[in-house]
C-alpha cells in the first residue's frame, strides 16, 4: 500500500466530506478571520450613512480616525498578548504611567523633550517587562499579574506626578507632535493616526513573515507542543510583554498629542476598549488565532458605532449598550468559527 | 539485522539514573542502538521507558550515567542539544501546533529565512522554500494525499498528523529518530501506514527507536527489542528469539533474564 486512497471509501466518510453552504461559510471565515469584522464595518458604515449623510463627510471620518488612534495603537500590544493566550489589564495603567513620565519629566524635572520621550518609551518597555517576568518566571496567570500591576502602575503614576495633570503649554513640542494635522485632500489626518497605522503595518509583517511572529502564534496555541518543537517559549512570551509595553508607550505619545495634555486620569477605559477591539477583530481569547489587522477593524467598528449612533441622535447610553452586544456577538462568532474543521 | 557483526553503536548509554524525589525513574539503565536497525522499547507503565527516551532526546537531564553518540560522550541540556546531534523525536503528543499550517509546523523552531537584505535585516521568512521542502518531504515518505501544504494541521486526520510529525523528524534527523507511541491513537489502516513509514526510514539508513505498548506492532517492525523493567534494562531480545508472550513475561517479571542481547 503506497497511499491512503484519495476519495473517501465508506459512506460514513462520504457523509463527513459532504459540505452544506453553511459549512462552506464556516470554512471561509475560518481561513480568513478578517472577513467578518470587515463585513460588519462595511455594513455599519453604509447603515449610518443612510441614517445621516453627514457620516460620510471628510471631517467626520477624520474625527473617527482620530478618536480611534489611541485605542487602535494600544490594541496592537493587547492583540499580541492575547495571541499568546494571555490578557493585559494593565494597558491603561502603563499608558498613563508613561504619558505622565514623559510629560512630567519635561515639565517638572526639566528634561529635554526628546529625552523625556525616550525615557517614556524605556519606562513603558520595562513596565511590560515586569508583567512578562511575572508571567514567565513566577508562572502566574496573566490575568492576575496584570490585575496587580494595574494598581501598582497607577499608584506609581500618581506618586510621580503628584496627581497633577500637565497642561499643553508646559509640554515640549515633540510630545505634542502626534497631534499635528496633515491635510490629505479634505481629510485631516494627524501624525498620531499615521503612527498607529504604521504599527499595524509593522506588526502585520512581523507576525506573518518572521520566525518570531510564527512563534507567537505557536506558543499561544499550544505552549507545550511549541517547547517540544524547539521554540524558546519563555523568551518568546517575555519578548511579547516587552514589545507590548513599548507599544503602550507609543500609544501614550499619541494620547498626549490627541488630548494636548497629560492627565493621570486619562485612558482609564483603555483596558476594556482594547480588549473589545481585539475580540471584535476576531482574535481568539484562547490564543493562537487571529490577525492583527482585525484589531484595527475592531477599534474602527466601535468608533463607527459610537459616532454613527451619535449622529443618528441616539442616546449615549445606547451606544455603550450596542458595544456590549457587539462584544458578545463577536465572541459567539469566534466560538462558532473555532469549531470548524475546514 | 542484529548486533552479531559487532558494529559500534550509534547511541549507547550506561548506568543512567534519574529520580523524581523519592520516585526512581531510571535505576542505572543501559541502552544501545546500532546502525540501520529498528529498536523496539517495551516495558510496563512506570518501567522508565519515557524517562529513558526523554534523557536520550534531551528533554530531561539524567542524574548520573553516560550517554555516548558514536562512542563520544554527550551531555544534552536541552532538546535543541540532542537535535543538533541529529536526534529527532516524535512525541506521543506529536508536538504539532494545530492552528499553524503543515509547512510552518515542519520548520517550527528552525525556519528558513530569505537570503540577502530581506532575510538578514528584515528577518523575512522564505515561505515558498519551506512549502517546497515540506511537500518534498511528505512525498518522499509517500504521504501524497494531503491536499495542500498550507492547510492547518487541525484539518488533518490522526494518521496524517502523525505523518507530518514523522516527516519533520525524518527531515532533520540525521542520526536517530525516536518515536514515542506512534500508533497509540491510530486506527488499523493508519497504524499500518506509520509502520510502513518506520520501515522506510530504516531503509533510508536511519536507525529508529520505537516505544510502544502494542506488542504486535513492535514484533512486526522491530529488529531488536529492549525490555525495560523497574528502571533497568531487563533484557535485549529479537522477534526471532522470543515470542510476544515471552516478552510480556520478562516485562512483568514473571521470567527473570540475565544480561542483554
Amino acid at each position: 500500500m503506497s497511499n491512503i486512497p484519495a476519495p473517501p471509501a465508506d459512506p460514513a466518510e462520504l457523509f463527513l466530506h459532504r459540505r452544506t453552504p453553511l459549512q462552506r461559510v464556516h470554512g471561509i471565515l475560518h481561513a480568513y478571520p478578517a472577513l467578518s469584522p470587515t463585513f460588519v464595518l462595511v455594513i455599519a458604515a453604509m447603515a449610518f450613512a443612510y441614517l445621516n449623510p453627514r457620516f460620510y463627510a471628510p471631517a467626520n471620518l477624520s474625527l473617527i480616525a482620530q478618536q480611534v488612534a489611541v485605542v487602535g495603537a494600544l490594541a496592537v500590544g493587547q492583540t499580541i498578548i492575547i495571541m499568546t493566550a494571555g490578557i493585559d489589564l494593565s494597558v491603561g495603567a502603563i499608558t498613563v504611567l508613561t504619558a505622565m513620565v514623559m510629560a512630567a519629566s519635561a515639565a517638572n524635572y526639566g528634561v529635554p523633550g526628546p529625552a523625556s520621550l525616550a525615557i517614556g518609551l524605556v519606562v513603558g518597555t520595562l513596565a511590560g517587562g515586569v508583567n512578562g517576568v511575572l508571567v514567565t518566571r513566577l508562572r502566574l496567570p496573566p490575568f492576575i499579574v496584570t490585575l496587580g500591576t494595574l494598581n501598582v502602575f497607577l499608584a506609581l503614576t500618581l506618586l510621580y506626578s503628584s496627581g497633577q495633570a500637565i497642561q499643553g503649554p508646559d509640554i515640549p513640542a515633540i510630545l505634542l507632535w502626534t497631534g499635528q494635522d496633515i491635510a490629505v485632500g479634505s481629510f485631516r489626518i494627524t501624525t498620531g493616526v499615521l503612527l498607529m497605522l504604521a504599527l499595524y503595518v509593522v506588526f502585520t509583517y512581523l507576525l506573518r513573515n518572521t520566525a518570531w511572529g510564527r512563534h507567537v502564534y505557536a506558543v499561544g496555541d499550544d505552549a507545550e507542543a511549541s517547547r517540544l518543537a524547539g521554540i524558546p517559549v519563555t523568551r518568546t512570551l517575555l519578548s511579547v510583554y516587552l514589545v507590548a509595553g513599548f507599544i503602550y508607550a507609543l500609544g501614550a505619545w499619541i494620547l498626549i498629542g490627541r488630548v494636548g495634555a497629560a492627565s493621570p486620569n486619562a485612558a482609564s477605559d483603555a483596558n476594556l476598549d482594547t480588549i473589545t477591539a481585539v475580540v471584535i477583530g476576531g482574535t481568539s481569547l484562547f490564543g493562537g488565532r487571529g490577525i492583527i489587522i482585525g484589531s484595527l477593524l475592531g477599534a474602527l467598528i466601535v468608533g463607527v458605532f459610537r459616532n454613527g449612533l451619535a449622529l443618528a441622535g441616539v442616546d449615549v447610553l445606547f451606544q455603550t449598550l450596542v458595544v456590549g452586544v457587539l462584544v458578545i456577538v463577536a465572541v459567539a462568532i469566534d466560538q462558532w468559527i473555532r469549531r470548524v474543521r475546514a | 539485522m542484529t548486533a552479531s557483526g559487532q558494529p559500534s553503536p550509534v547511541i549507547d548509554a550506561t548506568g543512567l539514573i534519574k529520580t523524581f524525589g523519592s520516585v526512581v525513574g531510571l535505576d542505572g539503565t543501559d541502552f544501545d542502538l546500532y546502525p540501520g536497525e529498528v529498536l523496539g522499547v517495551i516495558g510496563d507503565n512506570g518501567a522508565g521507558k519515557s524517562t529513558l527516551i526523554k534523557c536520550l532526546s534531551g528533554a530531561m537531564v539524567p542524574d548520573a550515567g553516560e550517554i555516548r553518540i558514536d562512542g563520544m560522550p554527550v551531555h544534552f541540556r536541552r532538546i535543541q542539544d540532542a537535535r543538533a546531534a541529529g536526534i529527532e523525536t516524535v512525541y506521543q503528543s506529536l508536538a504539532i501546533v494545530p492552528a499553524l499550517d503543515i509547512a510552518t509546523n515542519l520548520y517550527l523552531g528552525r525556519e528558513l529565512r530569505r537570503s540577502g537584505f530581506l532575510g538578514r535585516v528584515l528577518r523575512m521568512l522564505d515561505h515558498k522554500a519551506m512549502q517546497r521542502g515540506a511537500k518534498a518531504q511528505l512525498q518522499q515518505l509517500g504521504i501524497g494525499t494531503i491536499q495542500s501544504i498550507t492547510q492547518t494541521v487541525e484539518t488533518l486526520s490522526g494518521g496524517q498528523r502523525q505523518a507530518v510529525a514523522v516527516a519533520r523528524a525524518a527531515a532533520f534527523g540525521s542520526k536517530v529518530i525516536i518515536l514515542d507511541e506512534p500508533t497509540a491513537a491510530l486506527g488499523v489502516r493508519e497504524s499500518a501506514q506509520v509502520l510502513r513509514l518506520i520501515r522506510d526510514l530504516r531503509d533510508r539508513g536511519l536507525p529508529v527507536i520505537l516505544i510502544s505498548h502494542n506488542m504486535p506492532h513492535v514484533f512486526e517492525v522491530a529488529d531488536r527489542i529492549h525490555i525495560q523493567r523497574l528502571g533497568r534494562r531487563a533484557a535485549g531480545i529479537t522477534p526471532a528469539s522470543h515470542t510476544p508472550s515471552e516478552a510480556v513475561a520478562i516485562m512483568t517479571g514473571a521470567v527473570a533474564v540475565g544480561g542483554a542481547a
